[in-house]
């Protein structure tokens, strides 16, 4: 067995049916999680920024929430949602992309200069035409980079799923290990870090049509 | 499988209430100084790499796009695909085949912090440093690291973090640590065992989150820290 | 004696900097380096201390190339003060003065002894020793930066825009700090500035640098306004660089009168007749109060009992024309009482007198 070649394309080209359903379950766990993710941390950030008391008690939840292992959460959900389900795993990942995308949320808003926030309001923007037409917009770049981490860890962390039967292409980690066959294990790894650059290049595209007027100044 | 509050609790009680789990090879001390030594070593392997290196790309400039793109790269690795990989590619018996997924899981963040920390400080400081006649080194240790610090020891403990939760999925491959109690339990339905083992992961990784809030209490200057939290 | 012996400073990209600069800086003086942005100004100060190296040329600092100075070593004798202070946030106020002494190896207590004498000669209440930077004001962190600029005693001082980043009010009491440090240090100092009147309130000698890196003129302040050497140099002088010029003009031409004081315990009737529409009127003390006007002086009483006008004074010997002027139009009569350094009226420097000395300097070079 180990004298075969590190990758059997042929096993690849019979298998990529089911390689690409593992593909997109892949890819609905991590995104599902980080569309919710922005969504959630959106609003708490804004909370953040208004009421700043409010601030370090809720970093504080998430870095606890942060620190607990994706695997040990997987396992204390699955009395509440099932093994093997892709709630499992999509709710504890939800909690980590909160847990970059907050912080990232309200260092955006804190970064735009006060002289830009004055003018705003001397010009006579409504608080909430303010914070769409301008404060938004300045933070786009710090909350970009936010969402560029929690998206390629989101990505690489699925595949843990695997060890509660539901791990997208973290599946062939375990198919790979139980045959002893290096095919599947190096396929995975290979889809899961391809995932993560386009969902990295996308985001940085993203930024760009964004954010035009950062541009000129180099790439951040 | 359905259980309620009280269930899940009782499950707790049986696990760390059996005496038997708190001795031999397969007891809770045992298998908790095994993850230490996993984490511990994987930490200290990756600051032996990433601290220097993040120190002299930060002070120097040089090399600074094409470490933060591998950094970002390495982000990417699935931990569990490449332990099993590198087991079967050279076998179980050492610790080794745990070691380089869990340095190459720590080795980004503290790169990529350290590098923005000292690209972070204030031009200003570099250039009164340097006008007083600190030489280079004296620049780095005595101003730059010191106001940087903040973000050089946020970096490492995402990285002590992130080691110790994923440190567990050496069980599944046969090595030890605390992910065995999981592993275990999963594979015999012994939910007590594996709720308990997840217990004791996310304890330790709150300790840890802890211990570095007291280190960067003692070791950043007030002069540094508090005018943070001014802004 | 820092000497500049035709500097260039070129750029890799091909801009010049510095262009051929030759000057002196004597010792003991402050030498400002003024211009527009892009004169080289800042350039050139930094190639002192080799912060930049020089393209072609030669720096001597006392005789000797900068250039076969290790560049710590010669930073550790050239104090170094800049627009933002720079001062580490990590350390203490004294412990950030004390840092060249540290790298010199002095004995931690001498080091920090000799930053609590430099603060206090700054004028920093030394409950700020002990505190961090971003505890400190702008105007105090910019004192702290001159007290670690002196720490080692360095007989040349570097400072680049120091006063820039702060208000006006903070910046005069700066410079004049500055000034009385200086009369009490002798140190050589090089100063950049882009504000002229800075550069003529503190310079001993002024070169205004032009656009690319050349000297358009060095001289003292008198000079400087009274003889600008091309119209780049007029234009960056300003419009009123006539007035400013009676700054340097001593104020010992200026003829007093002595007989138009007059005690406020005198009886008006005394003083009626005087042949002056205006009187000065002083305390027991011979302090000035103000002026009383001859024709609405009431029918009896003393003079404590007039309404008196404003006033302006001078201090005779110490203020220039400038201040003197200043004070005349201050006051409803015109004329400008000269006092000694205690304040006690000398004299009066009425229109006549000051008329006769402006006429004397409008012609001539003047001091």
């Amino acid at each position: 067995m180990h004298e075969e070649p590190l990758v059997r394309w042929d096993w690849i080209g019979r298998n990529w049916p089911s390689i690409q359903v593992l593909l997109e379950d892949h890819v609905v766990m991590a995104l599902v999680p980080i569309v919710i993710g922005l969504l959630v941390a959106l609003p708490l950030g804004l909370a953040g920024v208004r009421w700043r008391w409010l601030y370090q008690p809720t970093v504080g939840v998430m870095n606890v929430i942060y620190s607990l292992p994706s695997l040990a959460v997987f396992i204390v959900l699955i009395p509440v949602t099932g093994l093997a389900t892709r709630t499992t795993v999509m709710v504890p990942l939800t909690f980590y992309a909160m847990a970059v995308l907050i912080p990232a949320v309200v260092d955006g808003l804190t970064s735009v200069p006060d002289h830009v926030r004055q003018s705003a309001v001397a010009m006579g923007f409504t608080p909430l035409r303010r914070l769409l037409q301008v404060e938004l917009p300045i933070a786009v770049p710090v909350v970009l980079a936010g969402l560029r981490v929690a998206a390629v860890s989101s990505i690489s962390l699925v595949s843990v799923g695997a060890l509660v039967g539901r791990g997208g292409l973290g599946y062939l980690f375990i198919d790979g290990w139980q045959r002893q066959f290096y095919t599947p294990i190096i396929v995975g790894i290979v889809l899961v870090v391809v995932l993560a650059a386009i969902a990295d290049l996308l985001l940085v595209l993203a930024q760009r049509l964004l954010t035009p007027w950062s541009r000129a100044r180099g790439a951040a | 499988m359905v259980a309620g509050k009280g269930g899940r609790v009782n499950w707790l009680i049986d696990f760390f209430g059996n005496p038997d789990n708190w001795s031999g090879p397969d007891g809770i001390p045992v298998r908790l100084l095994e993850h230490l030594e996993f984490s511990g070593l994987s930490l200290l392997l990756a600051m032996l790499i990433a601290l220097p290196l993040g120190l002299w790309i930060g002070h120097t400039g040089k090399g600074a796009l094409f470490a933060i793109l591998s950094a970002n790269a390495a982000r990417a690795l699935p931990t569990l695909g490449l332990l099993v990989l590198i087991v079967l590619l050279m076998g179980v018996g050492t610790i080794v085949p745990v070691l380089i997924p869990l340095v190459a899981l720590a080795v980004p963040p503290i790169l990529v912090n350290t590098y923005e920390g000292l690209r972070g400080v204030d031009p200003d400081l570099r250039d009164a440093a340097y006008g007083m006649g600190l030489r280079g080194s004296e620049v780095l240790g005595r101003v730059l690291v010191p106001v940087a610090l903040p973000l050089i020891l946020l970096g490492l403990r995402i990285a002590a973090i992130q080691v110790v939760s994923t440190a567990t999925v050496a069980a599944y491959v046969g090595l030890g640590g605390l992910g065995r109690f999981i592993v275990d339990g999963l594979a015999t339905k012994d939910f007590p065992r594996t709720i308990g083992g997840a217990v004791l992961v996310a304890l330790l990784a709150l300790i840890v989150q802890l211990g570095f809030a007291l280190v960067q209490r003692v070791m950043v200057s007030p002069g540094v820290s508090q005018r943070q939290t001014i802004r | 004696m820092i000497k500049f012996d035709r500097v260039t400073k070129r750029y890799a990209d091909g801009t010049v900097a510095v262009d051929d600069l030759s000057l002196e800086v004597p010792t003991g003086e402050i030498t400002v380096f003024v211009g527009p942005s892009g004169c080289g100004k800042t350039t050139s100060l930094r190639m002192i201390n080799r912060m930049i190296d020089a393209t072609e040329g030669q720096i001597l600092l006392d005789g000797v190339d900068v250039k076969t100075i290790d560049p710590p070593t010669l930073r550790r004798g050239i104090g170094y003060v800049i627009q933002q202070a720079g001062l580490f946030p990590h350390r203490k106020i004294v412990d950030n003065v004390a840092t060249v002494p540290y790298l010199l190896g002095w004995d931690r207590k001498k080091a920090r002894d000799r930053a609590m004498e430099l603060l206090e000669r700054v004028g920093l209440d030394l409950k700020m020793a002990d505190r961090y930077p971003f505890q400190l004001s702008g105007g105090q962190q910019q004192r702290v930066g001159v007290a670690r600029a002196l720490a080692a005693d360095p007989p040349v001082l570097l400072m680049d825009e120091p006063f820039s980043a702060v208000d006006p009010i903070v910046r005069t009491s700066l410079q004049e700090e500055l000034l009385r440090l200086q009369a009490e240090l002798n140190k050589t100092i090089v100063f950049v500035t882009h504000d002229i009147d800075e550069a003529i309130k503190l310079g001993d000698r002024v070169a205004v640098l032009r656009v690319g890196g050349r000297l358009a003129q060095l001289a003292d302040p008198p000079t400087l306004l009274a003889r600008p050497a091309d119209d780049f140099v007029r234009e960056f002088l300003g419009r009123d660089r006539g007035i400013r010029r009676l700054s340097f003009v001593s104020d010992e031409g200026l003829r007093l009168r002595a007989d138009l004081t007059v005690s406020v315990s005198a009886d008006v009737s005394t003083v009626r007749g005087a042949d002056e529409s205006w009187l000065a009127v002083v305390d027991g003390e011979n302090r000035p109060l103000g002026w009383a006007s001859v024709k609405d002086l009431p029918e009896t009483g003393t003079l404590a009992d007039v309404r008196l006008a404003p006033y302006g004074t001078f201090v005779r010997g110490r203020d220039s024309l400038r201040g003197a002027l200043d004070a005349a139009l201050l006051s409803p009569s015109g004329s400008a009482i000269a006092v000694d350094e205690e304040g006690r009226a000398e004299g009066v420097a009425t229109r006549e007198a000051l008329d006769e000395a402006l006429g004397k300097v409008a012609g001539g070079v003047g001091a």
